[in-house]
């Protein structure tokens, strides 16, 4: 059998695929720092959930003495690319990053996992992903069962890939971009913005997107809503399906090119990330990447927006509660936007501000990293609840849906009394509770 | 005994979600914090009580089959490598603190417990267990103890060995025995204690340790200062212990050392100063206060160009981020980084780092050293590239230098390190064919099979 392939030369092809990081691979000097801030590796204690394990195993391809299976995609999953490593790292190795170039190499030796290529062809169609979800929104009543007072449902039937017992956010029976015109007008607009809302602020937790909006508005900016804009990226680059998400950065480039805007802002810390590093994805397409940069430079997260900008604070009516914040990663370690969700809390008066320990700790969600880990990432999210009650609180706050969603199950399945915000809704509670004065 | 049998028989001990077996998984635990050391275990296995190590430490006996004790994996000695193959002893399900006791200031604490944790235990008690390693947010205290490693309190604190009272250890033929506990004074028998501290994973696997733990000083005065000559810092140091002061820390950076810092992060570091000292003194504030000022003198009477005083403890870890930044800037020079940690007699530091200066230029490598000045324990650290062969050559030439330097000023090849494989080669220049026939026959003493993390230490025996 002349043609057979050998496993020798599936090695040798596995380690093409990671040709290019070579350098940047052997920059880890295996000190195992790593170990200290990774929450996966807190709970499993094993080496390949840490950055150390992944970069040798990923040299292991390289060198020739693994291939490219099943165990070591799984092993690459393993990851909630909440950037702690990279953060504390001492020589400055962006294990994240490398990390998702693992998972580039797995899709393009073995294809994508069944599961997420059924999902990633529903996101690679636009107007069909808007229809199932908008769909699944106004029949949500049917599947699902509302937890009172926290925003969160129950799933009444068993889910595919999901926990029957876990918490998780409500699909709007009318997603928020079909709530408003495309462009909502204000008298002598200060700056015309484009809010890019990001999937789960659309289709689930509708009450931040329009949070968002009425801030604006009572801020002097025209909203523009573009309404072809698409899911960022995020969810399908960080399953190193780079190809894909690359076609998603370029759409979502094109739809905001056509928007004579000033700044375009977001409210999830992940989504603002990726707009911000469309440039990066798209490094090796010189023209989209200048586009993409011309993008970047008008994008901000709402709170760095207002903080920068100015926002009103003679008109605040008084919360009288006691707030806490969780750090999201992509905010934290991502964007490093931290200073201005705070400033903004502390600028609402009668709130009462409380940090929780480790605020900047991931929380265990990883956006569908919870969905394929649900124990693990449950065990992370209780360490953060611990935190939570800690400090009384009665709102906690979490610049990310994802957040928001993750630390509401865990909340709920903790049996804790607390209901998670975005910043911003407070704000926007605080204008509405100025006017009634 | 075919892999396929050793595997089954670890399951039937430990369980199966216990043992790792997937090429994948043995390769995460082929290697550690050691450049240039992989080599592929037969098996991992997580056992989670004393009972389960015997069982395991008979069988291997019974078969010779190769074990190796690990932790986290952070040594720096190729210590936890499994030369030979063999099974991969994950000591981190013993992740208890089982006892605090207050009356005799003794913790009980398994071995897959990371050392801060324990720090942060006994904070609230105002307490604490001083021996604090570079890794110390990372590394089991059992491999601290293994290793026997010590830290920046080492002067004033001592090292690990000085705060293990006692231990649980299950030796090579599957006994568990059970050394010192929580007497001050003990000298009923041989010290055992002292002698598996530091034993590297060669005479038995330690499974449960009793810690001393001690008040934590009340006070602290910080300060540091640059040196135009190396002479100056060098006899600074010999001149405050003259003075018979014990600061809890005293580090030095050597110029190399600084410029790469100064490089990286531009914090106004001296950049043809010869050396930082940093330096602290604590305990009761009215000695704090005192010492603070008699070493003041001493650093102007040996000609210090800079000093300069924390006002805060945020000034404090403003001062110190030449030091802790030291390591983290040089390993990003280059890709491979070697730490090494041979140790000289305070008296002979400055003859000590001009050896290393000289080593680095004659071979044409980058070798910054930083370090504890005050109990000599010296960082020379080479920044190389593993993947290039000829400057590899160059670089084993200097570290020969370096370490016959170090032996021939009365010193030692590692200060808080350890052996394991990495230092080897010139275990017998340091101790004599006689010194290393005496450690061989307590090894076979122990453990005849030679199965314990075998080839380390002292070697093929």
């Amino acid at each position: 059998m002349a043609n057979e392939i050998t496993a020798e030369e599936i090695n040798k092809h596995d380690a093409t695929l990671l040709k290019d990081i070579d350098d940047a691979l052997a920059n880890c000097m295996k000190c195992g720092n790593c170990q200290a801030g990774c929450p996966i590796y807190r709970e499993t204690r094993k080496e390949f959930s840490v950055a150390r394990g992944k970069i040798s195993l990923m040299q292991a391809i390289l060198s020739g003495k693994l291939e490219i299976t099943k165990e070591f995609d799984s092993m690459m999953a393993q990851c909630l690319t909440c950037k702690t490593c990279a953060a504390n790292c001492p020589c400055g190795v962006k294990a994240d990053e490398l990390i998702l170039r693992g998972r580039h190499a797995t899709i393009k030796a073995r294809g994508l996992n069944p599961i997420k290529k059924t999902v990633f062809s529903l996101l690679s169609n636009r107007p069909l992903f808007n229809t199932v979800l908008r769909m699944g929104g106004m029949f949500g009543w049917l599947t699902f069962k509302d937890i009172p007072d926290k925003n969160a449902v129950l799933s009444r039937l068993p889910m595919p890939g999901m926990d029957p017992n876990r918490a998780t956010a409500p699909l709007a029976s009318t997603p928020l971009r079909a709530e408003y015109p495309p462009v909502i007008k204000v008298d002598n607009p200060r700056y015309k913005v484009a809010f890019f809302t990001g999937c789960t602020i659309n289709f689930m937790y509708t009450d931040m997107g329009k949070a968002v909006i009425e801030v604006l508005k009572e801020n002097g900016h025209e909203v523009i809503l573009p309404g072809a804009q698409h899911c960022c990226g995020t969810p399908v680059h960080v399953s190193g399906a780079f190809e894909l998400a690359n076609e998603m950065a370029k759409h979502n480039i094109e739809v905001f090119e056509r928007y004579e805007c000033d700044y375009i802002v977001g409210a999830c810390g992940s989504c603002v990330e990726a707009l911000l590093d469309y440039p990066k994805w798209l490094e090796d397409e010189p023209d989209w990447a200048a586009r993409a940069q011309n993008i970047a430079d008008k994008v901000r997260e709402i709170s760095q927006f207002l903080v920068e900008t100015g926002y009103k604070t003679d008109n605040l009516g008084a919360i009288n509660k006691t707030v806490t914040m969780h750090d999201p990663c992509h905010m934290v370690r991502g964007i490093h936007v931290t200073e201005q969700p705070r400033e903004i809390l502390k600028s609402i008066p009668g709130l009462n501000f409380v940090e929780m320990k480790e605020h900047d700790r991931c929380c265990g969600s990883g956006g569908s990293f919870s969905l394929a880990h649900y124990e693990l990432s449950r065990q992370i999210n209780d360490r953060k609840c611990e935190n939570i009650k800690a400090t009384n609180a009665d709102y906690v706050c979490a610049s990310c849906p994802s957040c928001r969603m993750h630390i509401t199950d865990g909340i709920v399945q903790n049996k804790m009394p607390q209901v998670v915000y975005h910043p911003i809704q407070l704000l926007a509670e605080s204008y509405k509770l100025g006017k009634q004065k | 005994m075919e892999k396929d049998q050793l595997i089954a028989e670890m399951k039937k001990i430990v369980g199966e979600e216990n043992v790792l077996h997937s090429k994948e998984a043995l390769y995460a635990y082929s290697y550690d914090a050691t450049p240039g050391h992989i080599y592929m275990p037969d098996v991992v296995v997580s056992p989670g009580n004393v009972q389960e190590v015997s069982a395991i430490m008979k069988f291997a006996n019974e078969h010779k089959i190769p074990v190796y004790p690990r932790g986290s994996g952070t040594n720096l000695s190729a210590g936890t490598a499994p030369l030979k193959g063999g099974i991969v002893l994950l000591m981190l399900r013993f992740n208890k603190i089982l006892d605090l006791d207050l009356e005799n200031l003794i913790a009980e604490v398994e071995v897959g417990v990371v050392v801060q944790d324990i720090n942060d235990y006994v904070a609230p008690h105002g307490l604490i267990y001083p021996p604090d390693p570079g890794t110390v947010k990372t590394a089991s205290l059992g491999g601290t103890i293994c290793e026997n490693s010590g830290g920046l309190r080492g002067l004033k604190y001592g090292i690990t060995k000085n705060y293990v009272q006692g231990l649980e250890v299950v030796l090579a033929n599957g006994d568990i025995i059970h050394t010192g506990g929580k007497n001050v004074k003990d000298v009923s028998g041989y010290d055992m204690t002292k002698l598996f501290t530091g034993s590297e994973g060669t005479l038995g696997i330690i499974t449960k340790a009793y810690l001393k733990l001690v008040p934590k000083p009340e006070a602290q005065a910080s300060m540091i200062a640059v040196f135009n000559t190396l002479e100056d810092a060098g006899n600074a140091v010999s001149d405050i212990i003259a003075a018979k002061i014990i600061p809890a820390t005293m580090e030095i950076l050597d110029n190399s050392s600084i410029r790469t810092v100064e490089d990286f992060m531009h914090v106004g570091l001296p950049t043809d100063a010869a050396a930082i000292l940093l330096l602290e003194v604590d305990g009761h504030p009215v000695i704090v206060a005192d010492e603070k000022e008699k070493v003041l003198e001493v650093l102007k009477k040996n000609n210090a160009a800079e000093v300069t005083l924390a006002k805060s403890p945020e000034h404090k870890e403003q001062l110190w981020t030449a030091r802790r930044m030291a390591l983290p800037c040089l390993a990003k020079l280059r890709p491979t980084t070697f730490v090494e940690d041979a140790t000289v007699p305070r008296s002979k530091l400055t003859q000590f780092l001009k050896i290393v200066t000289k080593a680095a230029k004659d071979y044409n490598v980058t070798i910054g050293t930083f370090g504890h000045a005050g109990d000599g324990n010296m960082h020379p650290t080479i920044v190389c590239d593993l993947r290039d062969k000829e400057e590899m050559e160059r670089v084993h030439k200097a570290m020969d230098v370096i370490f016959r330097g170090a032996v021939e000023l009365g010193g030692t090849l590692s200060g808080e390190h350890g052996i394991g494989l990495g230092k080897l080669p010139w275990m017998e220049l340091q101790h004599g064919k006689e010194g290393m026939n005496a450690m061989k026959a307590i090894k076979r003493a122990l453990d005849p099979n030679l199965i314990l993390n075998p080839g380390k230490l002292i070697g093929e025996c």
